[in-house]
Order: structure tokens, then sequence, then C-alpha cells
């Protein structure tokens, strides 16, 4: 084994709406000079799906599929939302595009990646289980490849992280 | 007979299928030909309100009623998620009490995606608010649902008076549907960092002729019923002033026109109504009588939206609503109405309204994977059960305060 192997050449950003211009920013900033870019996007067939659906639902009728017409917005706006950050990122990068269930699509697609960047989602204001997404959640947990966490914005002081619970200064260390 | 009766054409969304099932129904005796055309009778008034309705909401969107929509609720929502969220709530109830479930689902919900799509937020919470309020906010008007307009024939009331008994269930299962959505989706409406979305691209101004005559077609309707004249020719009236003037200004074809009529829909309503009332009159209505609960005490209005959300989930709201309204009319107008909120509100419980239309339609997806049915499906169980409950309570209070 050599030094070698641990250097990062291929490093994947997966880009989301919302949180895209942090996950690029840190891959300016924190990925060594030699690496590949590939930004990634997985579009989730859930709204599309849900639109097919209550077309469904309404019995006979003969006409314009909404379903239709969320998937094609969709990959126009995940095509869009690709092409700005490659924007932002300025330099060479290769497009990943897929169109399936978000958490497992990201997991497969960057298996062979030497860095995942993934930027938080979920309720950050009470950091705790629930301030990671559930699709974020389990690409931290499944990835293959080493993942950096970053803060869609500036990461809190530490200083807000609350005392321990009240009743652990009772007890003598 | 019975069997081939009751599970074929309930899985058969399409004409073709409904209407020469109901012509060999006829030709095989199971129902009479007076008796399939008293049920002619019966619908057609209602289909032609339907397709008047049809009609102006595909005239609105014509004239850029729903891209206007999608401007302004960019522009209010100001890149915040759950401001966006409430004001899609609001947009989404409007449209579907006014303009029924139809322009909801099939206008609506693609101009909800794009806006999302546009403030870079995600779309998920807002595209399942519009399918949720489709079915669950379409309580407060007779023209809001189709199944409105077969109960609001059914059950004699004005139209004043129907919206007055249904504005509390209304606001009671919008309600419960907000406080889950916000819940729900937590994480998907947590607000991103503040950036400035591209607000001023593609702007589109609210066509305020077209909402005026929206607003006088909803007046017509309470003036006409109240003045004993069907609210149907209101809507006649809108469609018509709207027509013509988009015709003059050449902004649509007679053609277009007459898709938005779907005229095969209503061949398809007619086919099914006959159907249904040959299945019903074969056994079925003797079957279901016993379960369904005579009079409007708390009780029996609870049982009665609960079989009727039940089996708006076996087969679909619409045979559901036909088999119902004839064994709950003459328990009154609170019957009627109970049924309405379980055929209205119970779709939401499964993806596509119906397990049958689920079964029958997977294999016809454009896309590979499976929906996600866990989570459709648990989003359904914490908002229909509650909502339900809700809004018999809050039908059962107004039948009290109003009398039935």
């Amino acid at each position: 084994m050599t030094d070698s192997d641990t250097t990062v050449r291929s490093v994947y950003i997966w880009v989301r709406e919302g949180t895209w211009r942090a996950s690029v920013d840190a891959a300016l900033s924190l990925a060594p000079a030699p690496a590949r870019f590939t930004l990634l996007h997985v579009t989730s067939p859930a709204a599309a799906d849900a639109a097919y659906g209550a077309y469904r639902g309404l019995l006979g009728r003969v006409g314009r599929d909404p379903g239709e017409r969320v998937e094609a917005l969709a990959s126009a706006s995940a095509a869009d939302l690709v092409e700005a950050a490659a924007r932002r990122l300025g330099s060479e990068c290769e497009r990943l595009e897929i169109q399936d269930d978000t958490e497992r699509a990201v997991v497969a697609a960057s298996a062979d990646a030497d860095l995942l960047i993934v930027a938080r989602d979920g309720d950050r204001s009470r950091l705790g289980p629930r301030s990671l997404g559930k699709a974020t959640r389990f690409v931290v947990d499944h990835a293959a490849c080493p993942v950096l966490l970053v803060w869609p914005e500036a990461a809190p002081d530490v200083g807000t992280i609350p005392p321990p619970p009240h009743h652990l200064d009772h007890r003598g260390r | 007979m019975l069997a081939w009766a009751v599970i074929r054409p309930r899985g058969w969304p399409e004409a073709v299928a409904a209407g020469p099932a109901a012509v060999i129904l006829i030709a095989v005796g199971a129902i009479s030909a007076g008796d399939a055309g008293a049920v002619a009778r019966r619908l057609g008034p209602v289909i032609g309100f339907l397709i008047a309705i049809l009609v102006l909401a595909h005239l609105c969107d014509d004239d850029g009623l729903f891209r206007a929509c999608g401007t302004w609720l960019a522009r209010s929502a100001a890149g915040r998620p759950r401001r966006l969220l409430a004001l899609v709530f609001v947009t989404a109830a409007v449209t579907t009490a006014t303009l029924s479930l139809d322009t909801t689902v099939v206008l609506l919900t693609p101009v909800v995606f794009a806006t999302s799509a546009r403030l870079d937020l995600r779309a998920r919470p807002h595209v399942y608010a519009c399918t949720h309020l489709a079915n669950s906010a379409s309580l407060l008007l007779p023209v809001s649902n189709l199944t409105n307009l077969l109960a609001f024939a059914a059950s004699g009331l004005a139209f004043g008076r129907f919206a007055a008994l249904m504005a509390l269930p209304w606001l009671a299962v919008i309600g419960v549907e907000y406080a889950v959505f916000g819940r729900f989706f937590a994480s998907d409406l947590s607000p991103g960092p503040r950036t400035r979305p591209d607000a001023g691209n593609g702007d589109a101004r609210m066509p305020l002729f077209t909402v005026a005559v929206v607003g006088l077609t909803l007046a017509g309707f309470v003036v006409a019923s109240a003045a004993g004249v069907s609210p149907a020719w209101a809507a006649l009236a809108g469609a018509a002033v709207l027509a013509v003037r988009a015709l003059a200004r050449r902004r649509t074809t007679p053609l277009s026109l007459l898709q938005a009529a779907d005229l095969p829909f209503a061949v398809f309503v007619l086919g099914l109504g006959i159907v249904v009332a040959a299945v019903v009159g074969n056994g079925l209505g003797t079957a279901l009588r016993p379960l369904l609960p005579a009079g409007t005490s708390l009780p029996a209005l609870l049982a009665i939206a609960a079989l009727a959300a039940v089996l708006a989930n076996v087969c679909n709201n619409l045979p559901a609503v036909l088999v119902l309204l004839p064994l709950a009319a003459p328990s009154g107008a609170g019957a009627v109405l109970a049924v309405l909120l379980g055929v209205n509100i119970g779709p939401n419980l499964t993806y596509t309204g119906s397990l049958a239309t689920l079964l029958w339609r997977r294999t016809l997806r454009h896309h590979g994977s499976a929906p996600d049915l866990a989570e459709f499906t648990r989003l359904g169980l914490l908002t229909v059960p509650a909502g339900l409950v809700l809004a018999v309570l809050a039908l059962w209070a107004g039948l009290r305060v109003m009398g039935g």
C-alpha cells in the first residue's frame, strides 16, 4: 500500500435544491487541485408519481396528463440546476443526472468516488437526529466512499451547543 | 354476471368500456331500458354542469390565470418553503372549491411544481399538497367535485345552503392536512440559506377580466339556485362569456373547446351510472342497505362517512357515490353530505384514490421504478382518519345549528 491510494481524484458533488451552492463552494475550497468533479443530481419520481396518481384517481378523464408535464418540468429544472452548479464551479466537470429513488441512487452512483460532498438539510434549528433529512441520513449511513458533510450556511458557533443535562452536575467525576 | 359487473367496469376507467357495458346490461335485461333512461335523465344535467365547469377552467388557463398564480406564489413566498406551502394550500383549496378538483390536478399541479423549482425549493410537499387538497378541499361547493354535483342533485339542497353546511367540514379538513403536512415534510420545508430567487423572470399578470367572470359565475350559482333555476345555467353563461371573448381574440379554437369539454368522459359517467344502477338493483343495494345506518345522529353520520370512504377506496369515489346516494337520500341531506365527506376525503388514503385503479394502472406507468407507495400511504393514514372524523363532527355541529 502506498500513499497514492488515498489521493482524492474523483470528487462527487451531490447538488440539491436550496443547498447546491454550499456543496459546490465546499468542492472549490476543500478538494485538492488534481481532483475531477462530478455534479450528481437525482430527480425523485415522487412528485411526478403523485401527479400521475391523482390523475388516475379522476376516473375516465381524457386529456392532458399532469404527470407527464411534471415529469418534463422536473427534468428541465434538474438540467437548469446542474447547469447553474457547473457555472458556479467554473471548471470542467462531469454531469450525472439520474431519475430514481434519491438516496439509493446517490449511494450507487458515488460508490467508486474518492469523496462525496453532501450538504446538510433537515431541521437545523434543533440539531439532533432530525437535523438531517431522510435521504441525507441514508447517504451518510450507507455511502461506500468518504463523505464530506457541509453546512448550507455558516456553521453554528460551538457556544450554541446546549449545556449537558442537569443531573450530570451532581455526579462526582 | 353480477361479479362481472362489479369488477370489470370499475377497473376500466375508459369510456370505451363503460359505454358498451351499459348497453350489454340493458340488452341482457339487468336493467330495463326505462330505468336506464331515468338514470340518463338524472345524470344528464349534472354532466352538462360539469362540462361547463371544465370548459370554464380551460379558458381560465388559456387566459393565463394559473401562470399568474405561479408568479404570485413565487413572489409572495419570497423563497421561504413554509410560506410557499401555506400559499399553495390557499391556492389549491380555492381552485378546487371554485373550479373543481380536475382543475387543481391537471392545471395547478404543474404550475406549483414549476414555481417551487424556480424558487430553488423541494417540490414534493407542494405537489403532494395539490393532489391531497384536490380531494379533501373539494367539499365546499357543489361544483368542486363531480361527486358533489351528484349529491347536490340528490340532496335537494340549495347552492348556498350546501356551501354553508360544508364550509366548516371544509375548513376542518384543510386544517388537519396543513398540520400534518407541516410535520410530515419538516425536513423538506426547513429554510435553506437565503438567496435571491430570480423573480421577474417570466412574470405573468393576473387576468382580471377572467377572475371577475369566475367570481360572477360563483355568485350566479347562489342567485340562480335561490331563484329555483339550475345553477348549471350560471356555469354555462360564465363559460360562454369567456369562450366568445377567447374566440373573438383568436386565443382558442372551437376544436380546443370541444376537447376541453371531454365528451368521452361524459359518455363514461353516463355508462357508469347505468352499470351501477344495474348492480345496485341486482343485489348490491340489498347487501349494503343494512350496513348504512338511518338518521343523522353523530354515530350514524360517522358510520356513513366511514363506509363511503372504504367503498371509495375499494373501487373509486365515483361508483361509490352512485351506489350510496340512493341508499342515503331517504335519511335526508345530512346523510347525503356524510357520504360526500367519505368519498371526497377517503381517496387520499390510497395513491390513486382507489385500489382498483392502483392495481390496474400500475403496469401502465411511464418510468421504471415503483412509486413510493409506503410514504404516500403513511401520509394518507395520518390525514384521512383524523380529517374524516373532524369533518363529520363539523358537519354534525353545522346540522345542529342550521337544522338538517
